[in-house]
């Protein structure tokens, strides 16, 4: 990806804070920190793959990125079709419903995330009716358009989601993000609820996409493996904060963070000389409402000094727009995947 | 890992869907295989049909005054005349008042001199369905004779006529006092959860407050204070409305749990990813898929309600005559001297229990089918 | 849990104050009052002209407070209630509306509570009997008996059973709780005997419904319980079919029959009402019917309050008992 694209989505100093009551009187006694300080951007037409553990807080940020949850604080800044610079965070519900045409989601579930009692014509047809972009025969034209480009049959565009399966559902729900033609679109963990083998279907179709309609992607994911072939950036997150971020290439075959190590470490390689030597990680996934002091990974990290558990490292670029946010970023040669 | 070389492009292969039945059929499916909720349908489909064409099914106008004919009993239905012969055609004997030369009591016998049988689809009494006059009866006996097959009360007025009549006003206030109870409930449920914090807060706080206080006490003061100058249509209304306005508390807190749980559920957050509107989410998203719910509370508060109807109304507290509603009718055995001796007055009891079993058969059968995906 | 109760607690203050003020208003909604009715009876009866009826009847007003705004007269009769425990005054008995509460609720509690009870164990012992048997003969039967008890309104329930007693079964005396001649007979075998002849009647009537109920709900937690996995472990591991079927299935299935427990009361007083006045008991049921169709006020709104606050606490106590049997209900 080229670097001089300019960027679509700058993220800064991102919050969401959970507060968690206790007491008579339901006082307010600590916060869930699911998203914690969290800086991001995206580049016009790139693929920013966003991994980590479950409940680290990935669909908290992409949805408090959409604002379909209030952030706590923080600014998200998008750049509109027409080139102007907003920033989401502070928008008002009006303006925030016409910049949903530009930024769409995809979610995880394709059983949840459909409406069981509208029909497929009516699911993909709805973001044209709710922005007034289309009505009568123009939206049926539209759907038929849009169940080809997903690879559905039209013919069946009367019927309810219950009767197709999880890979055809999860099309009509690409299908639904498509039809305001966005610019950016978030997906969240859009396979990861699927079969192996229809998984690498959805990822191909959401690649195509990506060519056939210049689409800038955040995707979401838990599994390294699916991010990495779709990815041209990724970033890693730990317990609502990031840790590392960088090309693709540069952090699955040089990761800078233990953490991401950690990570490589657990996917499986198909390749009979490669030693495969797994980085256990002692203990839980710390609780998000008692983080650990210091650097939130530090109790479970085998190089941890004094350091860690007494100041947080910031995440800094050490070159190349290579971020990590670890004190010896530079001090160790981690292991990382040569290929798959 | 594989995926890379696990790319196969056939670009013009469309998925068909995978066969499945809509809930509607699966919800048939079930339904049907419940013999009580068939015969609950049947029982409410009959009275229902009874209560909406009334005057068609009534040989005699239900308001007609015949004091001659005070408590004069039911008339029996006869295939064979005294003689022992059959008839094919059903038919019925006059009512003779006789007294009693040793106790002066009276006694109707039957005239069995002349016999008058059944009609279908004869001529009678004048009502006007929509404004039309119209004459036409299902059933009926030749002039000089008369068919009074559940007896007269005590002005002498033809029982079954007036228990169809009964029957429309108790079920029309049942319902609409239960659609009314489903809306303001639907909504607050809908309401309550989907905006929670403070909204939800004091929603839930008038539901408590309105669940504090006892059902029939409270219906027994509220309705003791319509004024009895106000004319029938206001008392009805009156009526109506406090059965609605008090009766929808148990469907808000249910649509509020179900509509706390749909909420977690991704496609309606799908719909506020898409911009779509309060009104829109509501009325598409969350009101559809309680739907069921709602409708088998529906059918259970109707039951309910016609239980109330006619306690208030038997107790004199609820319609008044000359309005005409099952309870009312049985105001007439209050006394239990006159209930012993004309026991035909109690028949609108019966029709109280038929039709609140046939709602409740209807519901439960309703209730169980509506979760298809159960296996029960 | 402790805050929970806390909190639960706190908020019922506020709402029996609101509960108060509805009901003293509704009972005030009717036009005229009391005195209206002997104001009419003075110049029909009396002989009285309109002015001196009026006269004296306002009078009477101005003894009472009811020439006070409704404000005002709310404000008295729930200091009264609150500081000397008197509900007022009232006018169809003469005399203070509590006493007229308190020497009726004594037979008020005894047949609602025998009732309750009756209702309770008949109704659990059936629905334990029809969830073993599911499907026999005997579930099909006391299913469809339960529907039809559900289904008959309770003053025509007592009106067939009087019916039946005095028609067809030819009993000298229905209705009351004693026989005109035991009245006023001191206690003795023979007024006992009378007296049980005259108390099954309220009980039965007023149970049906209550067997019906119970029996369903028994019936379906019981069935509900025998599908779930602890259950089904404990078959598995081998434990006898009764250790099964009364350790693990009844216990658990008794959860909501005894969080029920606690709003039951108003439940089963007013359950009672109906009958009451039909049978024309000498409980509260019919004092209250009475006291709101001659616009008794205070007689009727005391009993509202009362009936509610018990329904109140009742819903305050289940509230507590569920949150103490049931460990997955949370506090916060």
């Amino acid at each position: 990806m080229d670097k001089q694209n300019e960027i679509l989505l700058e993220v800064k100093n991102l919050k969401k804070y959970f507060p968690i009551t206790r007491g008579v009187f339901r006082r307010v006694v600590g916060y869930v920190k699911a998203v914690d300080r969290v800086d991001l951007f995206i580049r016009q037409g790139e693929t920013l793959g966003l991994v980590g553990e479950s409940g680290c807080g990935k669909t908290t940020l992409g949805r408090s990125i959409l604002r379909l949850i209030e952030p706590t604080d923080g600014e998200v800044w998008f750049k509109t079709g027409k080139g102007k610079k907003l920033d989401i965070t502070k928008l008002e519900d009006r303006e925030i419903k016409s910049l949903r045409r530009e930024m769409r989601m995809i979610f995880q579930d394709p059983y949840g995330s459909l409406n069981p009692r509208m029909t497929v014509m009516d699911i993909v047809g709805e973001p044209l009716i709710i922005h007034k972009v289309a009505q009568g025969k123009e939206i049926e034209d539209r759907v038929r358009t849009l169940l080809k480009i997903v690879g559905l049959n039209p013919r069946y565009m009367r019927r309810y989601p219950h009767e197709f399966s999880g890979g055809q559902r999860q099309r009509i729900g690409i299908a639904r993000a498509l039809a305001l033609n966005p610019r950016l679109v978030i997906a969240d963990e859009p396979v990861s609820a699927l079969d192996v083998s229809v998984q690498a279907q959805v990822i191909n179709l959401l690649e195509d996409l990506q060519v056939q309609f210049n689409l800038t992607y955040l995707f979401i994911a838990h599994d390294l493996s699916v991010v990495y072939h779709i990815s041209n950036r990724i970033a890693v997150m730990y317990v609502g904060k990031i840790m590392e971020v960088g090309q693709a290439e540069e952090v699955y075959q040089g990761p800078r963070h233990p953490y991401t190590e950690a990570l490589m470490s657990a996917v499986p390689v198909i390749d009979p000389d490669v030693n495969p030597e797994r980085i256990l990680l002692q203990g839980d996934v710390p609780n998000p409402a008692n983080a650990p002091s210091g650097c939130t990974f530090h109790p479970r990290c085998r190089y941890a000094k004094k350091i860690c558990s007494q100041e947080e490292p910031p995440l800094e670029d050490i070159g190349d727009e290579h971020y990590v946010a670890c004190h010896f970023a530079d001090d160790f040669s981690l292991k990382g995947i040569r290929q798959f | 890992m594989i995926l890379k070389n696990e790319r196969s492009r056939k670009k013009n292969s469309f998925a068909e869907p995978v066969k499945g039945e809509a809930y509607i059929q699966l919800v048939w499916r079930k339904f049907k295989r419940s013999k009580t909720a068939i015969i609950g349908a049947i029982l409410v489909i009959i009275m229902a049909i009874l209560a909406i064409f009334a005057p068609f099914f009534s040989p005699y106008n239900p308001l007609k005054i015949d004091h001659r004919a005070s408590f004069s009993p039911p008339q029996r239905i006869h295939f064979f005349d005294d003689k022992g012969k059959f008839h094919l055609r059903p038919f019925v004997y006059n009512l003779k008042l006789e007294l009693d030369p040793q106790t002066w009591k009276r006694i109707y016998r039957e005239d069995t001199s002349k016999r008058f049988p059944i009609y279908f689809l004869v001529r009678g009494w004048e009502y006007k369905p929509f404004g039309i006059p119209c004459k036409l009866h299902l059933f009926g006996v030749p002039k000089g004779g008369s068919i009074h097959l559940f007896g007269m009360d005590n002005y002498g007025r033809d029982l079954w006529a007036r228990i169809m009549l009964g029957g429309r006003v108790s079920l029309s206030i049942a319902l609409l006092g239960a659609i009314l109870s489903a809306f303001i409930g639907s909504m607050v449920g809908t309401i309550s959860a989907y905006y929670g914090g403070i909204t939800d807060m004091i929603l839930q706080r008038i539901v408590e407050f309105l669940q504090s206080f006892p059902q029939l006490p409270l219906w027994m003061a509220l309705s003791i204070a319509i004024p009895a100058t106000w004319s029938s249509l206001y008392v009805f209304i009156a009526i109506m409305m406090l059965f609605g306005l008090l009766s929808w508390t148990p469907l808000a807190r249910e649509v509020r749990g179900k509509v706390l749980s749909l909420r977690e559920q991704e496609f309606v957050l799908s719909a506020k990813e898409a911009g779509a509107s309060d009104a829109r989410i509501i009325f598409k998203y969350l009101i559809p898929n309680c739907l069921s719910h709602i409708i088998v509370i529906l059918t259970l508060t109707i039951p309910w309600l016609i239980l109330a109807e006619s306690t208030l109304s038997f107790l004199g507290l609820g319609l008044q005559p000359p309005m005409v509603s099952w309870g009312v009718l049985l105001q007439e055995a209050q006394n239990l001297q006159t209930m012993g001796r004309h026991l035909w007055i109690a028949i609108p009891g019966a029709f109280i229990v038929i039709t609140v079993l046939g709602f409740n058969f209807l519901g439960d059968g309703l209730r169980d089918a509506a979760d298809p995906y159960s296996r029960r | 849990m402790i805050s929970y109760i806390i909190r639960r607690i706190l908020y019922v203050i506020p709402l029996l104050l609101a509960v108060s003020i509805v009901c003293f208003v509704i009972i005030q909604l009717p036009p005229g009052d009391f005195l209206t009715a002997i104001e009419s009876q003075l110049k029909s009866q009396a002989g009285l002209s309109e002015e001196e009826s009026r006269k004296m009847v306002d009078e009477m007003r101005k003894t009472y407070g009811l020439d006070k705004s409704m404000p005002v007269q709310y404000l008295i009769w729930i200091k009264n209630i609150v500081t000397k425990g008197d509900f007022g005054y009232s006018f169809g008995y003469r005399k203070p509306a509590q006493e007229v509460i308190w020497e009726r609720l004594k037979w008020t509690m005894i047949i609602a509570l025998s009732a309750h009870l009756i209702s309770t164990l008949v109704g659990l012992l059936i629905g334990i009997y029809s969830a073993t048997h599911q499907y026999s003969l005997g579930d099909h039967l006391s299913t469809f008996l339960a529907f039809i008890g559900l289904s008959f309104p309770e003053f025509f329930t007592a009106l067939v059973i009087m019916y039946l007693l005095v028609f067809r079964f030819r009993v000298p005396h229905v209705g009351g709780l004693s026989s005109p001649e035991y009245v006023l007979a001191t206690w003795n075998w023979a007024k006992f005997v009378d007296f049980l002849q005259h108390f099954w009647i309220p009980v039965v009537i007023s149970g049906v419904a209550g067997v019906a109920r119970n029996m369903r709900v028994m019936r379906a937690n019981l069935l509900d319980v025998f599908r779930s996995q602890y259950v089904i472990t404990a078959r598995a591991k081998g434990l006898k079919e009764r250790i099964v079927l009364y350790k693990h299935a009844v216990v658990n299935a008794l959860h909501p029959i005894i969080a029920y427990q606690g709003v039951a009361l108003p439940y089963i007083v007013q359950g009672t009402m109906v009958t009451a006045i039909v049978l024309n008991l000498p409980t509260t049921g019919p004092a209250f019917y009475d006291a709101l169709v001659f616009q008794d006020t205070l007689l009727a709104g005391s009993f509202l309050l009362m009936v509610t606050v018990v329904l109140v606490i009742g819903n305050l106590l289940s509230d507590l008992i569920l949150a103490w049997i049931d460990p997955r209900i949370r506090y916060d």
